[in-house]
């Protein structure tokens, strides 16, 4: 019998969204909103690049990228899949999320590796 | 087998479903909401790794993204996805219960129990964001 990759592509999807559900609030708000808009202060620009540039914190950000693509993946597949009815297209539609999660994956680990 | 055969079947009788059948009700609406909030998590992913990038690029580059964050039409953009997530967060947390279900020897923790920790735990990460981003 061969063995199913459901399981796998789950734990990426339910690592994905967990991972999103708990950092990108604070994440979205704090970079993209209140920095930028000035209501706080972040730390000195030399703190926040040394920050990036640790490896640790790259490592993390690369995993948290690649589980973030594979959450979009697996949910926009079912989206596709059941709210399109575009079941008869399973396996193209399968393929091309996760390739596009799979592309975005290699791409930031590129990115990020080049860092610091 | 005749290949012929096959184009004598007769067709499956299926009930046709109209493809915006989730714009009928409410909760099938939300679903799809949700489902669709994936969209913006990935967007989020690209736009931390660009900020990433300007950031190891020099000061120039990270107050010239900010001076874009900061611009109308992209604070109004960035609210909308922070609200996007938002539903994401409180969505996915309130679901944890019923995926995960703790057993203490032979009796199961309350499922309120294990919402408050995922509560309390998206506290912490706020928290840990925030202190590595503002307060340090």
């Amino acid at each position: 019998m061969r063995r199913s990759r459901e399981p796998i592509i789950w734990a990426l999807f339910g690592g994905g969204g967990m991972a999103s559900a708990l950092l990108l609030p604070a994440l979205i708000l704090i970079l993209f909103i209140a920095v930028p808009l000035g209501w706080v202060q972040s730390a000195p620009f030399e703190d926040l690049q040394a920050l990036v540039r640790h490896p640790l914190i790259r490592l993390g950000l690369f995993v948290f990228i690649s589980l973030c693509w594979f959450h979009w993946a697996h949910r926009f597949r079912y989206t596709l899949y059941d709210g399109l009815q575009l079941s008869h297209l399973n396996e193209l539609i399968a393929v091309t999320t996760y390739g596009i999660a799979s592309v975005g994956t290699v791409v930031g680990a590129y990115l990020l590796w080049g860092v610091g | 087998m005749n290949p012929q055969y096959r184009a004598y079947h007769p067709r499956w009788y299926r009930k046709s479903v109209p493809i915006f059948w989730w714009l009928r009700k409410r909760s099938y609406a939300a679903f799809i909401a949700r489902e669709l909030t994936s969209v913006f998590v990935a967007y989020s992913a690209i736009m931390l790794v660009v900020l990433v990038l300007a950031m190891d690029r020099g000061e120039a580059a990270y107050v010239g993204m900010m001076d874009w964050l900061a611009t109308p039409i992209v604070v109004a953009a960035h609210i909308l996805v922070l609200l996007v997530v938002l539903f994401h967060t409180i969505t996915w947390l309130n679901l944890a219960p019923m995926a995960i279900v703790v057993k203490l020897g032979d009796r199961k923790l309350p499922a309120s129990a294990v919402l408050m920790g995922h509560y309390g735990a998206w506290a912490v990460c706020t928290a840990i964001v925030a202190w590595l981003l503002i307060w340090r």
